[in-house]
């Protein structure tokens, strides 16, 4: 499988690379390529051109910077997993990142890049959801900032305008929190069929004061179980209630059947990676 | 257009003029000529194609050749000395870490890359490093088994 004809550009400064985003024609951003390169060899895409971000400097880091944890875009998956800072301040990613694809996938691939594919199953953004993090987008008018309930707008679509870069991915530091990501892997590529991610607190009296669930592969892109979230705030969590809870994680969402699970299958797999998520989190 | 890169294979260097959308799992068998590195899936699933990229174990049909530009390659041509099996190779050979052998170069590059980072991995390491790479025939048991001995043998020389 052989991808159709592009030109490539691998620009060395953020401007020389958003320059070509803008006077270029059918312009996509090669980031870790993990999900495009696929992609192309499938033809399902076929760009007229790739920009490749892996020449510019200072797209790859991981800092704290006050309360919060920014990371650049370029930041590989295998760097999240590894992370001694993202392990203390915020265990999610590395949590998330450590189940994403394998080996090979991790070394390569990217926050960035995952983020802006919007996968309805990928394993990233429900991390980012739940985390509520936030997303630097630059472009030919400068930057801006969106809020991760507002960046997964659909099907493999973000929120980012066809001119606009992801730079940079900024989470809070959680202060001790406690999450889990689980998920149900298709076998060959690890796909999340359904995959939950978890970020709560528990006051002295071991009621949950604080929680956030983040669920993908469920649905057309991935979504907050409100409906979960509110009948579990404040109360104490224990299995009975965590598990009638649970059987809310799919109300008012559009669940997604495919090869590997008919609708009743994801809907049953939701509510029980749901509770497993919500105990695994508990024990954090 | 043909772009040029330099890329450094198992320790040589070629300089060659590619097409963008070449992949780099065929620049190294088509322009590199060595078919060492096999492609199997061609959808970034059963890691036939694994090599290691500037330390990293990648799959080959995941990128570009253009992307590999000004950076260094080692295939699993590179893994011999002089001869001598690399003692992964020794204990695939010996434990019978294979049947047909297509997946067995990615198999034993991605064991390589284990094993340098952890050179004492408990069978679920073994396992969990070697998740990118499908084997149709072996059921594993026996290609855990001779990372297993890989490892003794590491720890030995």
């Amino acid at each position: 499988m052989i991808p159709a004809s592009f030109e490539y550009y691998s620009p060395t400064t953020l401007k020389e690379a958003l320059d070509f985003l803008s006077s270029r024609e059918d312009v996509k951003i090669l980031a870790g390529g993990q999900s495009l390169v696929p992609l192309m060899k499938l033809r399902l895409a076929k760009p007229r051109t790739i920009v490749d971000l892996s020449r510019i400097p200072d797209l790859n880091y991981i800092r704290e910077q006050g309360s919060r944890i920014v990371l650049g875009s370029m930041t590989t998956y295998e760097q999240i997993e590894t992370s001694a800072l993202l392990q203390a301040k915020c265990p999610l990613l590395p949590q998330t990142a450590a189940v994403v694809g394998d080996v090979q996938v991790r070394n390569q691939g990217t926050i960035g890049g995952s983020l802006a594919h919007a996968d309805p199953a990928g394993d990233m953004p429900a991390a980012i959801l739940t985390l509520a993090a936030e997303m630097k987008a630059i472009g030919p008018n400068g930057e801006r900032w969106i809020r991760a309930e507002d960046f997964f707008v659909g099907l493999l679509t973000s929120a980012l305008e066809p001119d606009e870069i992801l730079t940079e991915v900024r989470v809070p530091a959680l202060n001790g929190a406690k999450t889990a990501y689980l998920k149900a892997a298709q076998r060959a590529a690890g796909f999340a069929v359904v995959g939950v991610a978890v970020c709560l607190r528990l006051d002295q009296n071991g009621s949950c004061n604080n929680l956030a669930i983040g669920v993908t592969g469920v649905g057309d892109k991935v979504y907050r179980a409100e409906a979960v979230e509110k009948i579990l705030l404040g109360k104490r969590l224990d299995a009975n209630f965590i598990e009638q809870a649970a059987r809310e994680v799919t109300r008012g969402v559009d669940v997604i059947e495919d090869i590997n699970g008919s609708k009743e299958y994801r809907s049953h797999l939701a509510g029980v990676y749901t509770v497993r998520a919500v105990k695994a989190a508990m024990q954090a | 257009m043909k772009e040029t890169i330099k890329v450094t294979v198992n320790g040589r260097t070629y300089v060659e003029d590619v097409e963008p959308r070449l992949l780099l799992s065929h620049f190294l068998r088509e322009t590199v000529g060595l078919t060492g590195t096999h492609v199997g899936c061609v959808i970034g699933e059963c890691g036939a194609c694994t090599v290691i990229l500037n330390g990293k174990l990648v799959k080959s049909c995941l990128l570009f050749a253009v992307q590999a530009d000004g950076k260094e390659i080692l295939t699993v041509e590179g893994l011999a000395a002089n001869g001598t099996l690399h003692p992964i190779q020794k204990a695939f050979v010996e434990g019978y870490g294979l049947q047909c052998g297509y997946c067995t170069p990615g198999m034993i590059l991605a064991a390589y890359y284990l094993l340098g980072k952890n050179p004492d991995p408990t069978e679920e390491d073994i396992r969990k490093g070697l998740a990118g790479n499908l084997c149709m025939c072996t059921g594993y048991m026996q290609i855990v088994e001779a990372v297993k001995e890989a490892a003794k043998q590491l720890k030995k020389a």
